[in-house]
């Protein structure tokens, strides 16, 4: 017979597995044998990240504690088994599988569920929501919603809360046409007051989200399969084929209520978090009800399950939980919001300061009563929210100018507020993180910001707070913080910068991507991460020297097209600088109807798309079509956009369209680290968006061009920089073509120019590229002219495929 | 268990895979470089239904070419998320692919 108790937690949600993680760090291994029981057939996973899983941004592994994970730290884990009856007086908990299991304690973590208001027309019958109809809460809620999504095109979300607002949000980046219907006359009404609703409003509605407030939905109305078709509001009705709920969430207390356990809103218990009827019986996270406060948000759970673990492994004997006071700071539908303590003013000499500006989306406000914070909203601008987080949990002295509360006025920057914060103010709110935690685990030995990030989940649920993280990980490791030595080299199999792996490439002839792997990679293993930036890097060296093994080239660069989600592809052919004519027209019209190409689309770079293409019709359309690859799918030089320049515009001062085209014909599908976008401009009012491209030249009047490095407006906006103004286009043809090569050289593998230039410098890169201070740019120039000369148009292989079955469709049934 | 011959191995280039149909199912077949060994499994990524037979491979994982899931081929095992796909015993015998199936 074990000495050990018995521990079983009912639920595996955050709160379960998060209470069991907490037990194990105080080593109750020792102490405890531990069963956890989840009714969802998964590991234990981030709720949090379901908004960001709907709206497809890409994140890190929603799992916290995979399956194998139980299993690896000795707990035993009944994952799809679902307790149904607790015997109090046995000491045992019931599955509905036939399971039994006896516990010396038992904690009770079941959550909550989707509240379903009332509504004629939701459910088919007592189990069975109306086809359409959808809870936002688990991941089969949110699988199931993005296939359905696939498949239908209106949505009406029921809420506007912060989960109604994430659905409409993801549903909308999933193409569909979204409407928020809000009973209040406010979005997120629990934390908002009415202006900051009102600017909240105008952002989601920027995003293409319709908002309708003040009324609620009476009945969802079913089309002949018996499906959503549509939805009344008051006296009106709406078609949609999608209604997701979002009205609130309810604690499951039903197992508590048949066990005897007392139950208001949710379990009753006291400062240990144990049940007011039995002391071998503890509660924790959303379904409980402490001091008459149920709490809907993580972070108190998390003081939660400390105070429990504390408790449970007699860490600490008199851990007790207080109450939390909640501060919140999220990103919702895209904007960043925190909220802590009053909306609006309570007493007659409450201070309330404010500043709305709408048009920006910037609302901040807080309330002062004697001198403390007692309350703070921000929204669209949270730079302020940690020092107004330690001031409000804190009670701080506040700055007698209070404008400074809201604005940083020459004020701590935010590394210095990050130096100022004390250790217990919680930095990730997402996955419960404080300072201290940062600290503790640099002071460990962890000296890596994505070390720490690892470690402690830190920045790893919304994302909002990794800079913060970011800065404390550097105080906290003063003079010692350690870049992870790995994210420098330039591939993971090889431990080795982007300049050493080239000059030793170079210094023993490696022509293959099996060659590197063979001589330098670890134990000579090959590693399928590392195949195509070494590809690219070899191409780049060898020039048609290069030996070209098909298996090291991403499906993109084996079949020159870019493979969409149902496994089609997109097939874009190159039209330099945008400019075609009629015959080139017909011809794609031709090939679209020839092969029913489903959509047709003009891209960001002044191209058309052709998307939804057989792989297997591949070489045929490109033969039809007639046409060079225009670059669509690569890591390598895409596209020129070019304004209409001299011929026409009344404006332009140089013409852009023949440069463009040019620089375009010159430098086509040039392999390189990341995607590379160019622009020429004709004149300074930049129709064609030149200052922020990767390479950007703008004229500037007699035949002199600003040439413009690493600008973005996509993932990252950033302005690019002037690297110099040449004299003639010429002169800028070829300055483009030296910053390209010297990027394609230094650059780390998808490393954007908006990254690289502001981490080598612009006057470095000006001192090398322009003023030639090391003497260097007629090599590199000579090595693009390499490069340039050993082009040739992919697209050409379409009649004589390289590998057997290069364009067999990869699912034979469809 | 049944054996399937699934066409000629020099079908599959050293280091990519090819899908085949097999009673209904989707099956990818990879050759390893080096070895020339065979691995297979289920063709559909289990995450959002990608081709794994346009993934790329090492001697022991593929990516899926949507959102770069990796799967083990040896035991079908998933290292970047919670899922897992069906493997099958495969060899090439005279020239011929070959699996076996449960």
């Amino acid at each position: 017979m074990s000495m050990r108790q018995q521990l079983v937690v009912v639920g595996n949600g955050m709160a379960g597995a998060r209470v069991v993680e907490e037990i194990l760090d105080r080593g109750g291994r020792d102490r405890l044998d531990i069963t956890i029981f989840g009714d969802e057939p998964y590991g234990n996973y981030n709720r949090i990240m379901l908004s960001g899983l709907l709206a497809e941004e890409p994140s890190d592994d929603i799992f916290l504690n995979p399956v194998p994970w139980y299993a690896e730290n000795e707990v035993t884990l009944r994952h799809g088994v679902r307790i149904v009856r607790v015997d109090r007086f046995a000491k045992r908990v019931y599955g509905d599988d036939g399971s039994i299991a006896s516990y010396d304690k038992l904690v009770l973590a079941t959550g909550s569920r989707t509240f379903f208001p009332k509504t004629e027309g939701m459910w088919v019958d007592n189990h069975t929501l109306t086809p359409g109809v959808f809870g936002f809460r688990t991941l089969d809620d949110t699988t199931a919603m993005i296939d359905y999504a696939r498949r239908h095109r209106r949505a009406v979300v029921l809420g506007g809360g912060l989960l109604g607002l994430e659905a409409a949000h993801g549903l909308r980046k999933q193409g569909l046409d979204v409407q928020v219907v809000q009973s209040s006359p406010v979005l997120m009404n629990q934390q908002l007051d009415d202006e900051a609703g009102r600017i909240l409003r105008r952002a989601v509605e920027r995003l293409g989200i319709s908002v309708r407030t003040g009324t609620r939905s009476s009945a969802i109305l079913r089309g002949e399969d018996g499906s959503v078709a549509g939805i009344e509001l008051g006296n009106e009705t709406t078609a949609c084929d999608m209604v997701v709920v979002t009205a609130g969430i309810r604690p499951n207390v039903g197992l508590a209520v048949v066990s005897g356990l007392t139950v208001e809103r949710g379990i009753v218990v006291d400062d240990q978090l144990r049940s007011v009827d039995d002391d071998h019986i503890y509660a924790v996270g959303e379904c409980v009800q402490h001091r008459g406060e149920v709490y809907g948000l993580v972070a108190p759970l998390w003081e939660q399950c400390t105070v429990l673990a504390d408790h449970l492994t007699g860490t600490d004997p008199r851990a007790a939980y207080h109450g939390s006071r909640l501060a919140t700071k999220l990103k919702v539908a895209g904007v960043d919001v925190a909220q802590m303590g009053l909306k609006h003013p309570a007493r007659e000499d409450d201070e309330f300061v404010r500043f709305s500006e709408p048009r920006h989306g910037v609302y901040k406000s807080v309330v002062i009563r004697d001198g403390r914070l007692v309350g703070a909203t921000l929204l669209g601008d949270s730079s302020k929210v940690a020092f107004l987080t330690q001031a409000y949990d804190r009670g701080l002295p506040l700055p007698e100018k209070r404008v400074e509360l809201l604005f940083e006025l020459a004020g701590p920057t935010q590394a210095e507020s990050a130096k100022e914060m004390d250790d217990s103010v919680q930095v990730c709110n997402c996955n419960g993180v404080s300072k201290g935690d940062l600290v503790a685990c640099v002071r460990g030995g962890t000296k890596s910001v994505s070390g720490v990030m690892t470690a402690t989940r830190a920045g790893k649920g919304c994302g909002a707070c990794k800079s913060l993280v970011a800065d404390i990980v550097g105080l906290a490791a003063a003079g010692d913080l350690e870049q992870d030595e790995s994210t420098r080299w330039y591939v993971p199999a090889i431990p080795m910068e982007k300049p050493e792996l080239l000059a030793e490439i170079k210094a023993r002839g490696l022509k293959s991507v099996s060659a590197v792997f063979a001589e330098l990679a670890r134990d000579g293993r090959e590693d399928v991460k590392s195949k195509m930036p070494l590809a690219s890097l070899l191409k780049m060296i060898w020039g048609p020297e290069y030996v070209d093994e098909r298996d090291a080239r991403f499906i993109n660069d084996r079949v020159h097209a870019n493979i969409q989600r149902d496994g089609t592809f997109s097939v874009v052919p190159r039209i330099s600088g945008g400019v075609t004519d009629a015959a080139q027209l017909r011809r794609i019209a031709d090939v679209a109807d020839r092969y029913g190409v489903p959509m047709i689309k003009l891209t960001g770079g002044q191209r058309i798309d052709l998307l939804g293409v057989r792989k297997e019709d591949l070489p045929a359309v490109w033969a039809d079509l007639g046409m060079p690859s225009g670059f669509a799918y690569g890591k390598s030089f895409r596209t020129v956009k070019t304004c209409v320049g001299t011929d026409f515009c009344r404006y332009g001062l140089g013409d852009s369209t023949a440069l463009g085209i040019e620089l375009e014909e010159r430098y086509k599908g040039l392999e390189s680290p990341a995607k590379m976008k160019l622009a020429v401009a004709g004149c300074p009012r930049n129709c064609s968006e030149a200052m922020v491209k990767d390479v950007g030249v703008v004229a500037v009047g007699d035949d002199r061009w600003e040439i413009y490095i690493g600008g973005a407006a996509g993932a990252s906006v950033r302005k690019g920089d002037v690297l110099a103004i040449a004299g003639s286009s010429a002169e800028a043809l070829r300055l483009c073509g030296t910053f390209m090569q010297y990027y394609r050289e230094n650059a780390n593998w998808l490393e954007r120019t908006y990254d690289f230039v502001p981490r080598v410098g612009l006057d470095e890169l000006k001192a090398v590229l322009v003023d030639d201070r090391d003497g260097v740019v007629a090599e590199l120039d000579a090595r693009m002219r390499e490069s340039v000369d050993a082009f040739s148009d992919p697209w050409l292989e379409g009649g004589k495929p390289v590998t057997e079955g290069q364009f067999r469709d990869a699912f034979p049934v469809r | 268990m049944r054996t399937v011959a699934l066409g000629q191995a020099a079908e599959i280039p050293l280091g990519e895979g090819r899908a085949y149909a097999v009673e209904g199912e989707q099956i990818v077949v990879f050759r390893l470089r080096g070895s020339g060994e065979l691995r297979a499994m289920q063709a559909l990524c289990p995450h959002r239904g990608g081709p794994l037979a346009d993934g790329q491979i090492d001697q022991d994982l593929v990516v899926c070419p949507l959102h770069a899931n990796m799967f083990s081929l040896t035991d079908g095992s998933c290292v970047t998320a919670d899922y897992h796909v069906e493997v099958y015993p495969a060899w090439e015998h005279d020239g011929q692919v070959m699996i076996s199936l449960a």
